[in-house]
């Protein structure tokens, strides 16, 4: 028998991320984990699934100029790819440290920009991969295997 | 320690925003915060939060990070819009005319901890 973790991810829905819309903000993350919440895992799992996908929303929203967050699922593991087209990350290794930020005082004042999310997301994926290119966009696929 | 929220609320002066039926249930420990970032790092389920912010990302926040209920300090006070989506989310909101200082210190001085202390851990 295939160990469930060799199985291929399959699309469980995408969603669109509006730019720049503060107010709606991470509604996407809570949709990600209402949809989570029917197929039936651990707590702590769903908790994890959604913080990366709320840090990555707001990043999204923040940073990328709205884009996409599609979430994959298989027997033992939760996919999510969330992409942008919008200025992409020049340094990653300074991006990914704890406290570094581009966040506008707007951004701070909303509670963001702390320099924390990426961190956050890193230290709540089993694998995470982020692709990102100047003027390309960003592609941040996170993996969460589930217990 | 678990608290119930009527209590945090009496210790407190607060007044309550939403949730006014949800007021038996306990919070076990307490997480102060305005960065959310801080919250989704570090607090942990089944706490209570302090913020001095009173923005949706707020309550959003408390629902991924399985918060349990929500005191804003310095007398903030959130819009109907927020507060009705902690409706939404069965999360009550209360809000205190005590500093974030003051309102952490009541709360400890009666012996709510935080996750920081292995009393609050456990
Ligand atoms: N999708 C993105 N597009 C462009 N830049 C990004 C994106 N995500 C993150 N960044 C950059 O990386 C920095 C660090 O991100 P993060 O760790 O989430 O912290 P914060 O959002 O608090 O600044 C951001 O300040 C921003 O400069
Ligand atoms: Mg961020």
């Amino acid at each position: 028998m295939t160990p469930p973790q060799d199985q291929e991810p399959e699309l469980l829905h995408a969603f669109t991320i509006a730019a720049n819309d503060f107010a709606g903000a991470g509604q996407v993350s809570i949709a990600v984990k209402n949809l989570l919440k029917e197929v039936g895992f651990s707590a702590q799992c769903l908790r994890r699934v959604a913080i990366v996908a709320f840090e990555a929303e707001m990043n999204v929203v923040m940073y990328g100029g709205g884009g996409g967050l599609s979430v994959y699922l298989a027997p033992a593991l939760v996919r999510l790819v969330v992409e942008d087209q919008g200025p992409g990350i020049p340094d990653l290794d300074l991006a990914m440290q704890e406290g570094w930020s581009t966040a506008t005082p707007e951004m701070r004042e909303m509670g963001f920009g702390a320099g924390m999310g990426l961190p956050n997301i890193k230290r709540n994926s089993d694998r995470l991969e982020i692709h990102t290119s100047p003027g390309r966009g960003t592609k941040l696929v996170a993996e969460i295997i589930l217990t | 320690m678990p608290v119930k929220l009527a209590q945090i609320a009496s210790w407190l002066q607060a007044e309550v925003l939403s949730g006014h039926a949800l007021l038996e249930r306990e919070v076990l420990l307490a997480h102060a915060a305005d960065m959310m970032s801080d919250v989704l790092a570090f607090s942990h389920p089944g706490s209570l939060l302090l913020t001095g912010l009173a923005n949706p990302q707020v309550v959003r926040t408390a629902e991924v990070a399985g918060i349990r209920a929500v005191v804003f300090v310095r007398g903030k006070r959130p819009s109907e819009a927020v507060t009705l989506l902690a409706q939404e989310f069965d999360l009550p909101l209360m809000t205190t005319a005590y500093s974030m200082f003051d309102a952490c210190g009541l709360l400890f001085a009666q012996g709510l901890r935080g996750w920081s202390l292995p009393e609050g851990r456990a």
